[in-house]
């Protein structure tokens, strides 16, 4: 089923009478169960207003058309979304619908925020065939209540959204990378704390310890990343050496995508942690390889097939979401940590009443 | 403004419920007699009033859990309050309600400079927020113009905004976790110290609600480092339109100032008799502020001005000291106060996309002429979110209810644009009525499906945000139900 209207849309979903998934460029590898609603047919730019930082888009727009509409007038989505091909070994074109469901967001998020935080507005189709908005496009709205964050991040389990209007910046003139050698992990997070508390605006925090490099973003007009990379090297000296690297683009793409687990054996899980607290969390691990983004409070980790990281975690302060792993353990383990009674009270509630039949995307969200 | 009758069942039950509450409270944490519970008769929104039967300040997360449930048990409506400075009546009590301040609430639970965060209760002060992390240099960024009296229980029930959101966001977006008290008195957890838990983004629901799905008594806040400095520039001009144009033109030449705010002449004036911020004499001022290091504000000032230079202003100055800066502000903050030195004024709250600027204020002024109401301009140019002040006096008849239509009209003319009711005061019950100018009855019914979801007998806050013919049905049941 592949929609080309809203209208459509809420046609064929009143008539739906199986459960089915949602799929926008099918680069998220979701499988389950077959039948399949394509939201591609729903594309294209509605709107897009540089000088009002707005952009309206249908939910199947692919991202790459996004973004180079975006660059033509030097402005783009900064919550870098990312493109998770290599890393689940997926095919495809990620559209912007499928980085809403899925509130997917880049190094970016401990400066800019989230994508839930650059979402304006959206309109979606509910389990019964309704058509809803809510939000708008423009940057303060509290008319209402926020179904817009509500719907970011919902991994379609309320609705089909069927377009959505986003705030975009001013993409920034230049970009520096500092790099500190360490292979000391409790050392690397001091690094990026005390980096992250200096006024020197870091857009991205990041530590690689197969490398033992932590990485260092500041971005802006150039000579106010001359100016501010030198003052950050004087507050980072006891850190030891500070290099620049020459390949920041390459290097933050790769960070944002985590592709460096692309093809690799094994399970893939991203955790979400108060930064301090990533040491320990990762000696619990004991992950064949780990990747550390948002100063420490993202950890990317590679562990063998099946395993349980959540129970090695044991109620930490957090949230482990399973990426990548064959049916199997998605079945067993959930793709998102269970959550407290009371919560799961309400996010079973609120599911019942946007999507009644349980008709989107069962079993992906308790 | 119409609010539903109190239910006399409930009026006739007073003393039971008072009872149950001294059972829960400290005594001087209750106040029932009628000339006291008068204080609580309104806030901000003071065209409109109503004592409720009772009011209580816990101090603590389980004292609101206890009132809660007790208020849950007897079917008594309850009202949260944070410091009572809603424009828009949202804390305006019914006369059968339990008000419930969180004002004594206002502890630092913790603090955490390498994780950059702040635990408060939410009775704490918005500035004062601030002023708990300011020796390490650090801030709290939404900053609305209340921030010396509203309360972050009042920031996160409106999702309350500022001048400086155009860089550093609104409340939700600063916002990391809550603990909340649901109606039936459970206490719940939602978010934390770390960023984008899995599952459904409550907490990105529960920020702006407006206190109609449970009472924040706990709050995570993201705290910044401050910017090495600050530094505002004025600049005048002889048209609104050629304002409107500056500022696009600055947000699209890729410099993203921390603010960008908009005065009209009648504004300049009252705020310049109040503040002496040594406004220019115009039509049309902005205030256009960047941060950094002294090269960087040097430098992103000088392109700003470029820009700016293109459209012929009538003045272009930077402040010179952080004396003038510091005035420069106060008069854009203290613009309500001083409008209100004038006459009695409706301060609206819509937003437009910053491309309708232009037709937006053309047709304001001519409605302005149509009602014989003045009306002063005074708004977040850059994010678009504009607040008309509707000169009225409200002791001459009939001019409060002109007042109100004039008002009506613009906020449909700012939905109509392609914006919205409310930009960061919230709906309450001033708005309530216009949902229907910006909302179909499906998206009304989605939102207040989720009302059914966390409070069921629809007991908090109740007669806001909704317009009261759209949530009857369900008002009316729970009565029915008792």
């Amino acid at each position: 089923m592949k929609p080309e209207t809203e209208a459509e849309l809420a046609e064929i979903v009143s008539r739906l009478k199986e459960p089915v998934r949602i799929v926008g460029g099918g680069t998220g590898g979701i499988l389950e169960p077959d039948a399949e609603l394509s939201t591609t047919g729903l594309s294209g730019i509605t709107l897009y207003e540089p000088g009002a930082l707005t952009l309206v888009a249908q939910a199947g727009t692919p991202v790459a058309q996004i973004e180079k509409q975006l660059a033509a007038e030097g402005q783009h989505l900064a919550f870098e979304p990312a493109d998770y091909r290599e890393l689940l070994s997926t095919t495809g074109e990620p559209t912007i619908g499928g980085v809403v469901a899925a509130n997917v967001s880049g190094p970016r998020r401990i400066q800019s925020g989230a994508c839930r935080d650059f979402l304006l507005g959206v309109r979606f189709v509910d389990g019964q065939g309704m058509v809803i908005k809510n939000g708008g496009r423009v940057m303060k709205n509290v008319t209402g209540y926020d179904l817009v964050k509500l719907m970011a991040g919902s991994w379609g389990t309320l609705g089909v959204l069927s377009e959505v209007s986003l705030k975009v910046l001013p993409k920034p003139e230049t970009t520096a990378t500092l790099s500190i050698q360490t292979n000391d992990l409790d050392l690397a997070i001091q690094a990026m704390s005390k980096a992250l508390r200096s006024p020197f605006e870091v857009s991205g925090a990041a530590y690689d310890p197969e490398q033992g490099q932590v990485y260092l973003r500041i971005e802006g007009f150039s000579e106010s990343v001359d100016y501010r990379s030198e003052k950050l090297r004087v507050e980072l000296a006891e850190f030891g050496d500070i290099s620049d690297n020459s390949n920041s683009e390459a290097l933050w793409t790769e960070i944002r995508d985590a592709n460096t687990f692309g093809g690799m054996e094994g399970d893939v899980w991203r955790i979400s942690v108060k930064p301090s607290d990533a040491p320990q969390i990762v000696a619990k691990l004991a992950a064949r390889k780990t990747l550390l983004d948002w100063g420490g409070g993202l950890i990317w980790a590679l562990v063998p097939s099946g395993a349980d990281i959540r129970a090695r975690l044991d109620r930490f302060q957090g949230h482990a979401t399973l990426v990548r792993a064959n049916l199997d353990t998605f079945d067993s383990l959930g793709r998102f940590q269970s959550e407290n009674a009371a919560i799961s009270a309400l996010t079973k509630g609120i599911r019942k009443k946007f999507d009644p039949r349980g008709i989107f995307n069962p079993g992906m969200m308790g | 403004m119409e609010m539903p009758q109190p239910n006399p069942e409930i009026l006739m039950r007073k003393n039971t419920v008072l009872a149950r509450l001294r059972q829960v409270l400290p005594s001087d944490a209750i106040i029932h007699d009628e000339a006291e519970t008068r204080a609580y008769e309104c806030d901000a929104l003071t065209a409109y009033k109503c004592p409720p039967m009772l009011a209580v300040l816990p101090s603590n997360t389980q004292e609101v859990s206890d009132v809660l449930r007790i208020c849950h048990q007897e079917g008594v409506p309850v009202v949260p309050r944070g410091a009572g400075t809603s424009l828009a009546g949202g804390a305006l009590p019914t006369a059968d309600c339990v008000i419930l301040g969180v004002a004594r609430m206002n502890e630092v639970l913790e603090t955490d400079y390498d994780n950059r965060f702040i635990r408060v209760q939410t009775g704490r002060t918005n500035l004062s927020v601030t002023g708990a992390v300011e020796a390490e240099d650090f801030f709290y960024a939404p900053d609305p113009s209340s921030q010396l009296a509203c309360a972050i229980a009042g920031n996160i029930a409106m999702n309350s905004g500022g001048a400086h959101c155009l860089k550093y966001g609104v409340t939700t977006n600063n916002l990391l976790g809550v603990t909340m008290v649901m109606m039936d008195g459970s206490v719940v957890e939602f978010g934390g110290a770390f960023l984008d838990a899995g599952g459904l983004d409550l907490l990105g629901l529960i920020c702006g609600s407006e206190g109609q799905l449970g009472v924040v008594t706990e709050a995570t806040l993201r705290i910044l480092r401050k910017p090495e400095g600050a530094r505002p520039v004025l600049m005048g001009f002889s048209d609104n339109e050629v304002a409107g144009q500056c500022v696009s033109d600055i947000i699209k030449s890729g410099i993203l100032p921390v603010a960008i705010e908009f005065m009209d002449r009648l504004c300049i004036e009252a705020c310049e008799n109040f503040a002496k911020a040594g406004y220019p004499e115009c039509e049309s001022l902005l205030i256009v502020e960047v941060e950094g290091s002294e090269a960087e504000i040097d430098s992103q000032l000088s392109k700003i001005m470029e820009i700016a230079k293109r459209h012929d202003p009538v003045e272009l100055r930077q402040s010179q000291s952080e004396d003038e800066s510091a005035r420069i502000w106060l008069g854009r903050k203290s613009a309500f106060g001083a409008m209100g030195q004038i006459n009695d004024y409706m301060c609206l709250d819509g937003t437009i996309p910053v491309s309708s600027l232009p037709y937006v204020l053309r047709r304001i002024g001519e409605l302005s002429e149509e009602y014989g109401l003045d009306v002063g301009n005074v708004f977040h140019a850059g994010d678009g979110n504009m607040h008309p002040l509707i000169l009225f006096d409200a002791n001459k008849p009939g001019d409060l209810e002109k007042c109100e239509a004039f008002g009506a009209e613009i906020l449909k003319l700012c939905v109509d644009a392609g914006g919205c009711l409310t930009g960061e005061h919230g709906v309450g019950i001033e708005k309530r009525d216009l949902m229907t100018h910006q909302y179909s009855p499906q998206d009304l019914e989605a939102q207040m499906q989720v009302k059914d979801v966390f409070d069921p007998s629809w007991l908090l806050n109740p007669a806001k945000v909704f317009p009261l013919s759209v949530s009857e049905s369900r008002r009316e049941a729970q009565i029915a139900a008792e």
